[in-house]
């Protein structure tokens, strides 16, 4: 057992902490959720491309640098502890990309990966409906075949789209077969946000943005060369996303140690006042270290061939908590200033709360851990 | 890069788990809480025939000098099962004490045959089982003296008995680093006790949500008892990382930080994980016939033992203040 990297992966953390030394902007970003901001953000996403930062873990030919797990992870702690903005590519980059490299067609792939990765192309996900939040499988948007065309019509209503007021392209799940059970007959499709027939309604997060979007489909083509894996097969496809949302992949632990260190030059500065909240500071850390280290033992896993599996669960109760607790605690320590909207802290402690809703309530995500890992019975979910 | 467990580590965790697993272990605490240390003294040598006493004491002189990962290994299968006795004292801190005070004795030490124990003031008032120890001792800052037991006092845990120490020769002035070092690795140790008593408590509790009915189902259908399980998981799955990272990093500069981030994490998921296993169990759990108390008492005195969970925050957020 230990923590020790090669020459080789402690070479590429270094490149990367240089140029990123040299490229982060200065001061902070505009909020991603706002026009600026977004505008703002894609820039930088050409920026990391255009010096091949913005996939590490990718094949070369799609703008990566073929970089390993443990290179992927050590860039984004070093991204972060940087001070480089999130990501607005992330969606496509961490849900849709994995999917597209095992799922999608060589055309699919020559087709967005290469526009994903510069940034050119930001993708938003359109899975949850108005019916359907963290029960997917109750979609009800439909997607009836057209012959004639060789595709698809979209109709129905997509809601809570993260991104989708501001991106170019989405992704989500419509039902193709409606006689077929719940998680059969669901097709995953791509399509343009722009496309003839979609109308999309911006709808504003607790944090005032714009974060959110309502989709509106009505008879929205879509060819065949857009449907993701086959027909009929896209609950099985996007299931292998969930499991990327909750694990790995959109959570890198550089951003919550990041968070944390923050967290102890504000103790530092505001402590004094403030002895009380000793403790919750200590456990924000702590929690933030834990996080990294659990992740260093699931990269072990992984490059072993093993995979997350329900272990994702555990992970996405993990930081959605450890995150809300750690702005929490800023908030306290800054006291009557921490309701000011200027304040980052509380930008942060707004987007945090999102945390343990999204990819799953934790609710969720705790009775995937009571049935699949502790093996409990399933049933008396309304009780 | 390689941040699990190795098959040896494995094995080994599998040959004490086995061992244990066959012996009627909760039978040998509750005796030894009573003075009847028979079977509990048979179960030190069987662990010691494994290797366990010998794991801090170097291979010159008898020992494994195995690393902190398989101590951290050893002591949560102690934990997961209960086994009464001084261990975290004979294996983990006498090493560094004999070393100093009785080098001759560190080959008896790791066959087994040496049963010592001591009290570490501020935080380790009391000597464990100083009644039937060989050896005890009082170390008291930098100080170590021989030590006389005075009268037991009971803990929470009837398996744990405590006594006063009080000194008697001046045998050395040990290094400060030295007595940092041993503190750690106590603390390390007791914290991999914990996290093995956490996971036999979550165990049990998942055993007994599934067979036992209540309104015509199982207790595990219920929603509520289902999360409040799941809780404990993430709690216990997140408190092991940072065991194995204080392991790594033990005897470094961070060892302090480290040691102490994995007391606190463990000591509270091992606590949640008792109190769930109490609820999910309702009444019976609160009787003393059945042996769930055993590890919810454990837990309770092992939160507190080598460090309170308090004092270890305070180190954590000490060390972070002058990094």
């Amino acid at each position: 057992m230990n923590l020790d990297f090669t020459e080789r992966e402690l070479a590429f953390r270094d490149e990367a902490r240089d140029w990123l030394r040299e490229h982060v902007p200065a001061g902070p970003m505009p909020p991603l959720d706002t026009a600026e901001g977004f505008a703002a953000r894609r820039e930088w996403e050409a920026t990391l491309a255009a010096a091949r930062w913005s996939v590490v873990a990718w094949p070369e030919k799609y703008h990566g640098r073929d970089a390993s797990m443990v290179e992927w992870v050590l860039f984004e702690e070093e991204y972060y502890r940087s001070g480089a903005p999130v990501r607005a590519a992330q969606n496509g980059i961490s849900l849709l990309a994995p999917i597209i490299f095992e799922h999608g067609t060589p055309e699919q792939q020559d087709r967005y990966l290469p526009a994903m990765a510069d940034g050119t192309e930001i993708w938003a996900q359109a899975w949850s409906e108005p019916e359907a939040g963290s029960d997917l499988a109750s979609i009800r948007s439909t997607a009836t075949r057209d012959e004639a065309r060789g595709g698809w019509l979209l109709n129905g209503q997509k809601t809570w789209s993260s991104r989708a007021a501001f991106a170019d392209r989405a992704f989500g799940l419509f039902r193709s077969d409606p006689t077929a059970e719940r998680h059969r007959g669901l097709t995953y499709f791509l399509f343009p946000l722009d496309a003839e027939g979609l109308s999309i309604r911006p709808i504003p997060q607790l944090d005032g943005h714009p974060g959110f979007a309502e989709l509106f489909f009505d008879d929205v083509f879509v060819p065949d060369a857009d449907v993701l894996g086959a027909p009929g097969d896209g609950w099985r496809v996007a299931m292998s996303t969930a499991g990327n949302e909750r694990g790995l992949s959109l959570r890198s632990p550089g951003r919550f140690c990041a968070a944390a260190d923050r967290l102890l030059a504000l103790w530092r500065e505001r402590g004094a006042e403030h002895p009380h909240l000793r403790d919750r500071v200590v456990d924000a850390w702590l929690a933030a270290q834990a996080y990294r280290l659990y992740t260093w033992g699931t990269v072990t896993r992984l490059t072993a061939g093993g995979d997350v599996g329900a272990h994702g669960s555990v992970n996405k109760l993990f930081w959605s908590q450890l995150d809300v607790g750690l702005h929490e605690v800023a908030l306290d320590l800054l006291g009557p200033e921490s309701e000011l909207r200027d304040e980052p802290w509380l930008d942060g402690y707004l987007f945090s709360l999102s945390g343990p809703i999204y990819a799953g309530t934790n609710e969720i995500q705790r009775n995937i851990v009571a049935e699949r890992l502790l093996g409990l019975p399933k049933g008396g979910r309304g009780r | 890069m390689k941040f699990a467990l190795n098959d040896e580590q494995r094995d080994f965790a599998k040959s004490l788990d086995d061992l244990l697993g066959a012996a009627d272990v909760p039978a040998a605490a509750r005796a030894w809480g009573e003075g009847d240390h028979a079977a509990g003294r048979k179960l030190w040598t069987r662990l010691a025939d494994l290797g366990v006493h010998g794991l801090c004491v170097p291979e010159d002189a008898g020992g494994l000098g195995a690393t902190p990962a398989d101590v951290v290994v050893a002591f949560e299968q102690l934990g997961r099962h209960l086994v009464p006795g001084p261990h975290v004292e004979s294996i983990v801190v006498a090493p560094v004490v004999l070393a100093a005070a009785d080098p001759g004795a560190l080959e008896r030490l790791a066959s087994g045959e040496l049963v010592v124990t001591l009290a570490a003031p501020p935080h380790t008032p009391y000597a464990l089982d100083a009644d039937i120890a060989d050896l005890v001792f009082l170390l008291d800052g930098s100080t170590l003296c021989t030590g006389t037991a005075g009268a037991l006092r009971r803990s929470v845990d009837t398996a744990r008995r405590l006594f006063p120490v009080s000194a008697g020769e001046r045998l050395a002035a040990l290094p400060a680093d030295t007595v940092a070092a041993a503190f750690d690795a106590a603390a390390l140790a007791c914290s991999a006790q914990l996290l093995g008593a956490g996971e036999r408590l979550l165990a049990e509790a998942v055993e007994y949500a599934k067979a036992r009915r209540q309104f015509g189902r199982a207790i595990g259908e219920f929603q509520a008892l289902k999360h409040a399980l799941a809780d404990v998981r993430v709690g216990l799955d997140f408190a092991r990382p940072l065991l194995y990272g204080a392991a790594l990093s033990l005897g470094s500069a961070d060892s302090a930080r480290d040691t102490s981030a994995a007391k606190v994490a463990a000591a509270d998921a091992a606590y949640r994980a008792a109190r769930t296993a109490l609820q999910v169990h309702g009444a019976i759990g609160y009787t003393l016939e059945h042996d769930l108390g055993l590890w919810i008492t454990k837990v309770r005195a092992l939160v507190s033992a080598w460090g309170t969970t308090s004092v270890h925050r305070k180190r954590v957020l000490a060390a972070l203040s002058t990094a």
